[in-house]
C-alpha cells in the first residue's frame, strides 16, 4: 500500500495543499499548440504593415518576467494610415453591406475562436498572466459567443429601435485594457461591425497577442480588408487614435482617470464616445444568505482575475449579525486558494499584470495598514520570478480608509459591516462610482428593493462576475456610460434617421 | 429600599415559546443556493490530478470503498465471493489494498463475519427496514441488534422521509437516537436518500439532523431508488459535517453512494471532500464510498498508473 | 460497358431521431416535375402520427430547457450541414419542380441562418418589464408553447418548410411536421440534415403521406398545443379550426404568398408559438 512517504511533495503551490499528501501535481497546459511569432507588424488594410514609427517594444510573460515576443509602436503616421484604411473601408466595402453578409462574416469569426479556443486561451495566459482555468472556462467562451449574439443582430437591426432608423457611424477607434485582452476585443469589434461600422483597435500596451492572433482568424475569414485594423502601442498611440479628426466614435475602457482624459480630449470635435471606466463595488451579505454560496461569490468575485476587474467585488458589506461566521469562513477559504504559474490548470490566482500594478497595489495595501485596518493574507508561497501577491482581506475597515475609496485593481478585499438594509445601500452607494453590486440574502423582495436603490449598472443577487453577451453592462456616475451587450449594446454605435458617419 | 414591583402578566402556561425555544427558533439551518453549490461542485470537478496524486487518490480510494450487495438473490456463495474479493480486489497485485467494508442484509451477516473474522475489512449491515424505513420501530431496532449481534461492526440506517418531509423532526430524530443506541459498539451510518429530498435546503436540514442525533456517517442514497449520490449533493453534505465539527467538537464521516462507477468519479469526490473537510477526512474512519463495479474501474487505473496502458476489462476478477 | 446502377435511396419517415417505415406498411408515389415517378414515399398513419407526437413530447423538456444561445448554436450548425449538402438539395428541389432551385436553397439556409439568431434576442424585443403601479417588480417573458404541429404548404418544397419550421423551433418548441404531399422527399433529405446536427432526437418529427387524411388527426390531437395551418387546403380550414377547439389550440397560419420576399420571416412568426408569462414579485426590505 502506498504510503505518504513514498510521495514526492508538490511544488510549493500556496496553501493548503502543499503541506498535505494529497496535493495537486503540476498540471501545466502545453503550449506548443502556440506559435508566437518573434516580431509582430500593425495590422492595417487587411495586411501586415511595418510602422511608420520604426519602433517596437516588448511584452513579456508577467508570470516569468520572460520576453515573449516584439509589437510595433503605431505612431502618428501610422493612426492616419490606419484611420484611412477604415474609412475607405466603410465607405468602398462595408456600410453598404447587407446585413445578412456581415452577419455571416461574424459568424465566421465566433467559428473561429470556438475552434481555435485553446490555443487563444494558452495565448492569453501567457501574455496577460491570468489562469488558463480563466482564460480556457471564461474569456474564450464569452469571446466567441459574443460574436455569435451580434452575428445574429447583423441583419435584424430595424426590430431593434421601434421607429427609428439605425444607420452606422462609420469608423470607431476603440481602446481596451489588459485585464481581458480578448473579451475586451470581442466587446468592441463585434457590436461595431455588426451595425455596419469599421474599426481601428489598440489594444493594450502589456497584452497585445491575442488581439494579434485575432487579426489572423480576420484574415482567414475574408473579411473586407480595413473593416478591422489593429495598431498596437502604448498610451501615446492611444491618444493619437482618440484625437484623431477621422473618426466618428471613441469607445474606451480603462480606468477612470484616463476616461476623463479622453472625455476632455473628445470634447467639442462631435465624435460620439461611450466609456466603461473603474470601479469599487459593494458586495453585500445579508444575514440571512446562503453564506458558503456567498463565500464562494465572494472570492469570485475579488480575487478572479487577480482582482483586475472594474466590476470587482472588492468592499465587502456584512450584515454585523453574521460579519464574524463570514470573516471566518472566508479566511478559510482563501487558505484553498492556489497561487501560481498561470499556466497551470489548478491556479486560481495567476500573475500580476506588470510591474506597475503591483506597486499600486503594493502602495494601497500600505495604505490600509497605515488606516488601521487589519490585514489578512494566507500562507503563501510566491515564485521567484514574475509579478505576485497574495489574496488579501482587511477587516475593521470603515469608509473613509483609501482601500474602501480607492480602486486597487488587485486581490485585495476591503470588508465594512453595515446593520439595515437602508444602511448597506447608503454605503453601497457612497462613492464616485457605480459599475456594479452584489446582494447576498435568500429573500427574494428583499432583493428587488436593493436592486431597484443601489446606484449600479450591473446589479448581481447571489452570484457575482456573471457575464453574458445578451446581458448589458455598464456604469453609473464616473464608471462610465453607455452599455456593453445586449440590445442596448448596439445604441452606441448607431446613428439615427439619417444622422451618421461625414 | 423599594419594592420590585410584580409583573402584571404571567408568562403563559403551556406556550410553545419557552426561552430555551425562543432561543432555539432563532437558530437557522443555513439555507443554500442551488446554483452557486452546482457551479462550486462543477468547478473542483475540473481539478487536475497527475502522478503521485492520483496514485495516492487511487489507493485511498480502494480502501474507501464499501463493497456492496444487497440482493434478494444474495447466496452465501455470492457472500463469499464478495468477502473474497473484498479482501483481495486484484490477485495478480498483492500491493492493492482491501476495502473499507462489505456491505450485506443482516441475514447475510453471519456468512461475512465467518469469511472476514481477523481481517481489516469491516462487516457492514444494512439495518432498519432497509430501503423504506417505515416497519414498525421496534422491529426495526431488533433487526440492527441482531445484526450487530451476529457480527456487524457498521450498521446502514435510512433516515425516516415520511417524518422528515411531513415535519415531523422529532420523530425522525428519535429514530436515529433510538438506532444509535441499538447499534451498541457498531458504528451507525444514516442515509438521508438525498434523491427524495427535493433540495439543497433539505438535504442539509437532513444533515444537520441525523448528525445531531448520533450519526457516526451521513450517508447520500440507498442506491434502490433511480438517483443516487451527485457531487453537489456530497458537497452540500460535507459542508455540513464541517460546519457540525466546528460546532460541537465532533467528526462525522461522509458516504457516497449510488451511481459511482468510475475512478475518476471517486477521486473528484476526494478532491471535494479535501477542499472542504481538509485532510483529516482522508480516511477510510471518515469516508466511505458504496459501490461494486467501482472497484475494478479503480484496479484499472491503478494497473494502468503503474504500465502504462489502458486496460481491458478481461483482466480483472469479477468476484 | 454498362452503366453503373445507382442505389436507390428509400425515403422513410423520421419520428424520434430514427427512420422508419410506416407502421401501415404504405407509401406513395412522388412524382417529378416531368410527370415520372422520383421514388416512393412513406404514408404516414395515424398511428405514425400518434408516434410523432409522442417523440415530440418526450423531447421537449429538453429542448426547451436549453439555453436560448444553445438552440441558436444548434440551429447554426444545421445551416452549416445544409450549406455542405447544398448540391444534393439543389438536384431534389430542382427535381420536385422547384423554378430556381440554386435560389431556393440559398434563400432556405439563408432563412435558417436569420432565424437562428432570433433565438436570444426575441425576449429583448418582445418580452418586457411592466411599470405595474404598486411596489412589484413585474416582468413579461415569453416562452415556448410546447409540441407543435406544421402543415407544410405544398410548395415551394423546402423554403415553404424552412419558413415554417425554423421559427417554431428556435424558441424550444418541439414539431410534428406533416411534409408536403406531392413534394415530400425534400423534407425527408432536411430531416437527415437535422439528425446529423445535434437537434435532440423528437424536437423534429416528419411525416409523409396523404395530407387530408392525417390532418384530422393532428387537429383533433390532445397533447398538440398549437398547429400551423398554413399548408391546409381552403376547403378544409373551417374543419380543422373546429377540431382545434377541443384543446384550444393555438392556430397560426401564415398567409404570405411570395416566400422568397423578407415579408415571409419575421419574429412575429416566432412569438406565435410562444406563451407570455408575466410574474410579479414584491420589493421590499
Amino acid at each position: 500500500m502506498a504510503n505518504k512517504d513514498e510521495l514526492q511533495r508538490t511544488e510549493a503551490h500556496g496553501g493548503l495543499a502543499a503541506e498535505t499528501p494529497f496535493g495537486y501535481a503540476p498540471s501545466r497546459e502545453s503550449t506548443d499548440i502556440v506559435r508566437i511569432e518573434p516580431r509582430y507588424d500593425l495590422f492595417i488594410g487587411g495586411d501586415w504593415v511595418e510602422p511608420r514609427s520604426g519602433t517596437w517594444f516588448e511584452t513579456i510573460s508577467p508570470a516569468t518576467e520572460e520576453p515573449l515576443s516584439r509589437v510595433a509602436e503605431a505612431g502618428p503616421e501610422d493612426v492616419d494610415l490606419a484611420v484611412a484604411a477604415a474609412r475607405e473601408a466603410s465607405d468602398e466595402r462595408w456600410r453598404e453591406l447587407p446585413g445578412r453578409e456581415r452577419a455571416r462574416f461574424l459568424y465566421r469569426i465566433a467559428r473561429a475562436l470556438q475552434e481555435r479556443s485553446r490555443e487563444f486561451a494558452v495565448l492569453e495566459t501567457m501574455d496577460g498572466g491570468k489562469p488558463i482555468k480563466e482564460s480556457r472556462d471564461v474569456d474564450l467562451p464569452l469571446a466567441a459567443a459574443h460574436f455569435f449574439y451580434y452575428a445574429g443582430w447583423a441583419d435584424k437591426l430595424d426590430y431593434a429601435f421601434p421607429g427609428r432608423l439605425p444607420r452606422p457611424l462609420g469608423v470607431a477607434g476603440q481602446v481596451i485594457p489588459w485585464n481581458f485582452p480578448l473579451l475586451m476585443a470581442a466587446w468592441k469589434i463585434a457590436p461595431a461591425l455588426a451595425t455596419g461600422n469599421t474599426v481601428v483597435l489598440k489594444p493594450a500596451e502589456t497584452t497585445p497577442l491575442t488581439a494579434l492572433l485575432l487579426a489572423d482568424v480576420i484574415q482567414e475569414a475574408d473579411l473586407p480588408p480595413g473593416v478591422v485594423n489593429i495598431v498596437t502601442g502604448a498610451g501615446r498611440t492611444g491618444s493619437f487614435l482618440v484625437g484623431h479628426h477621422g473618426i466618428d466614435k471613441v469607445a474606451f475602457t480603462g480606468s477612470t482617470d484616463v476616461g476623463k482624459v479622453i472625455q476632455r480630449a473628445v470634447a467639442g470635435t462631435g465624435k460620439r464616445l461611450t466609456l466603461e471606466l473603474g470601479g469599487k463595488a459593494a458586495n453585500i451579505v445579508f444575514e440571512d444568505a446562503a453564506l458558503d454560496q456567498a463565500v464562494e461569490g465572494i472570492v469570485n468575485g475579488i480575487y478572479f482575475n487577480q482582482g483586475h476587474v472594474c466590476c470587482a467585488g472588492s468592499r465587502l458589506l456584512v450584515q454585523e449579525a453574521v460579519a464574524e461566521t463570514l470573516v471566518e469562513r472566508l479566511k478559510a477559504r482563501l487558505s484553498t486558494l492556489r497561487v501560481g504559474d498561470p499556466l497551470d490548470k489548478n491556479t486560481d490566482v495567476g500573475a500580476i499584470n506588470s510591474s506597475q500594478q503591483l506597486r499600486r497595489i503594493e502602495e494601497l495595501v500600505e495604505s490600509g495598514i497605515q488606516d488601521g485596518a487589519e490585514i489578512y493574507q494566507p500562507p503563501c508561497d510566491l515564485p521567484e520570478r514574475g509579478y505576485w501577491f497574495p489574496p488579501t482581506l482587511f477587516t475593521g475597515v470603515t469608509q473613509s480608509h483609501r482601500i474602501a475609496r480607492e480602486e486597487i485593481f488587485g486581490p485585495v478585499l476591503s470588508i465594512l459591516t453595515f446593520r439595515t438594509p437602508e444602511e448597506a445601500v447608503e454605503k453601497a452607494n457612497n462613492t464616485p462610482y457605480g459599475l456594479s453590486a452584489g446582494v447576498w440574502t435568500e429573500k427574494g423582495s428583499r432583493i428587488l428593493w436593493m436592486a431597484s436603490r443601489l446606484r449600479a449598472g450591473v446589479i448581481w443577487a447571489n452570484t457575482f462576475n456573471r457575464f453574458d453577451p445578451s446581458s448589458p453592462f455598464g456604469g453609473y456616475k464616473e464608471s462610465g456610460f453607455g452599455r456593453e451587450g445586449g440590445l442596448h449594446g448596439l445604441e452606441p454605435y448607431l446613428a439615427w434617421n439619417g444622422g451618421g458617419a461625414r | 429600599m423599594t419594592d420590585v414591583p410584580t409583573p402584571t402578566r404571567a408568562i403563559v402556561p403551556d406556550s410553545p415559546w419557552s426561552p430555551a425555544a425562543a432561543q432555539a427558533a432563532m437558530v437557522r439551518v443555513m439555507p443554500v443556493d442551488a446554483v452557486g453549490l452546482e457551479e462550486r461542485a462543477a468547478s473542483l470537478a475540473t481539478r487536475s490530478i497527475k502522478r503521485e496524486s492520483k496514485r495516492y487518490a487511487l489507493d485511498l480510494a480502494i480502501r474507501c470503498v464499501d463493497l456492496t450487495t444487497l440482493e434478494g438473490a444474495d447466496t452465501p456463495g455470492k457472500i463469499t465471493a464478495v468477502c473474497s474479493k473484498a479482501l483481495h480486489p486484484d490477485p495478480a497485485d498483492p500491493r492493492v489494498p482491501s476495502v473499507a467494508a462489505v456491505v450485506v442484509y443482516p441475514s447475510a451477516v453471519p456468512v461475512a463475519a465467518a469469511q472476514l473474522k481477523g481481517t481489516e475489512v469491516k462487516v457492514a449491515s444494512v439495518g432498519g427496514g432497509f430501503p423504506s424505513g417505515l416497519s414498525p420501530l421496534d422491529q426495526r431496532l431488533a433487526e440492527i441488534r441482531q445484526a450487530v449481534a451476529w457480527g456487524a461492526q457498521e450498521i446502514d440506517i435510512v433516515l425516516n422521509r415520511a417524518a422528515f418531509l411531513s415535519g415531523r423532526y422529532a420523530e425522525a430524530y428519535g429514530e436515529i437516537a433510538a438506532s444509535r443506541d441499538a447499534c451498541g459498539g457498531a458504528h451507525l451510518k444514516v442515509i438521508l436518500e438525498t434523491g427524495e429530498l427535493g433540495s439543497y435546503d433539505q438535504v442539509r436540514k437532513a444533515s444537520m439532523l441525523s448528525m445531531a442525533a448520533g450519526a457516526d456517517f451521513i450517508k447520500t442514497s440507498t442506491g434502490k431508488i433511480g438517483t443516487g449520490a451527485t457531487y453537489s449533493v456530497a458537497l452540500c453534505m460535507m459542508e455540513a459535517a464541517r460546519d457540525f465539527h466546528r460546532q460541537t467538537g465532533r467528526a462525522v464521516g461522509i458516504k457516497v453512494s449510488g451511481g459511482v462507477r468510475t475512478a475518476k468519479q471517486a477521486w473528484t469526490y476526494l478532491v471535494i471532500l479535501h477542499e472542504t473537510l481538509g485532510s483529516d477526512w482522508l480516511t477510510p474512519d471518515r469516508f466511505r464510498i458504496g459501490a461494486s463495479t467501482l472497484l475494478n474501474d479503480l484496479l484499472m487505473q491503478v494497473r494502468k498508473e503503474r504500465d502504462g496502458r489502458y486496460q481491458g476489462a478481461d483482466y480483472f476478477t469479477i468476484d | 460497358m454498362s452503366e453503373r446502377l445507382g442505389v436507390r435511396k428509400t425515403y422513410k419517415l423520421a419520428i424520434g431521431g430514427a427512420f422508419s417505415r410506416s407502421e401501415s406498411g404504405r407509401s406513395y408515389p412522388v412524382l417529378g416535375a416531368d410527370g415520372r415517378i422520383l421514388a416512393r414515399a412513406a404514408a404516414a398513419s395515424r398511428k405514425d402520427l400518434r408516434e410523432g407526437v409522442r417523440a415530440a413530447r418526450s423531447a421537449l423538456a429538453a429542448w426547451s430547457a436549453a439555453t436560448p444561445y444553445n438552440r441558436g448554436q444548434v440551429l447554426y450548425r444545421v445551416a452549416e450541414m445544409m450549406e455542405g449538402r447544398r448540391a444534393q438539395f439543389v438536384d431534389e428541389v430542382g427535381r420536385a419542380g422547384g423554378q430556381d432551385a440554386e435560389a431556393e436553397v440559398d434563400a432556405s439556409v439563408d432563412r435558417w441562418v436569420w432565424y437562428a439568431g432570433w433565438s436570444d434576442k426575441i425576449h429583448h424585443v418582445l418580452g418586457s418589464v411592466n411599470p405595474v403601479a404598486a411596489p412589484y417588480f413585474n416582468f413579461t417573458i415569453p416562452e415556448p408553447t410546447g409540441v407543435v404541429g406544421i402543415v407544410a404548404p405544398a410548395e415551394p418544397a423546402l423554403l415553404g418548410l424552412i419558413s415554417r419550421l425554423a421559427p417554431a423551433i428556435v424558441s424550444g418548441n418541439a414539431t410534428v411536421v406533416l411534409a408536403s404531399e406531392p413534394r415530400p422527399l425534400v423534407a425527408i433529405t432536411l430531416s437527415e440534415v437535422l439528425a446529423t446536427s445535434d437537434v435532440p432526437a423528437g424536437v423534429v418529427n416528419v411525416l409523409t403521406g396523404r395530407t387530408t387524411e392525417l390532418m384530422p388527426w393532428l387537429a383533433g390531437h390532445m397533447d398538440v398545443n398549437a398547429i400551423d395551418i398554413t399548408g391546409v387546403p381552403g376547403h378544409l380550414l373551417t374543419k380543422v379550426e373546429e377540431l382545434c377547439a377541443e384543446n384550444v389550440k393555438r392556430i397560426v397560419r401564415s398567409e404570405e404568398a411570395n416566400w422568397s420576399s423578407d415579408r415571409a420571416q419575421s419574429p412575429y412568426e416566432v412569438t406565435a408559438f410562444m406563451e407570455m408569462k408575466t410574474v410579479w414579485h414584491p420589493m421590499g426590505a
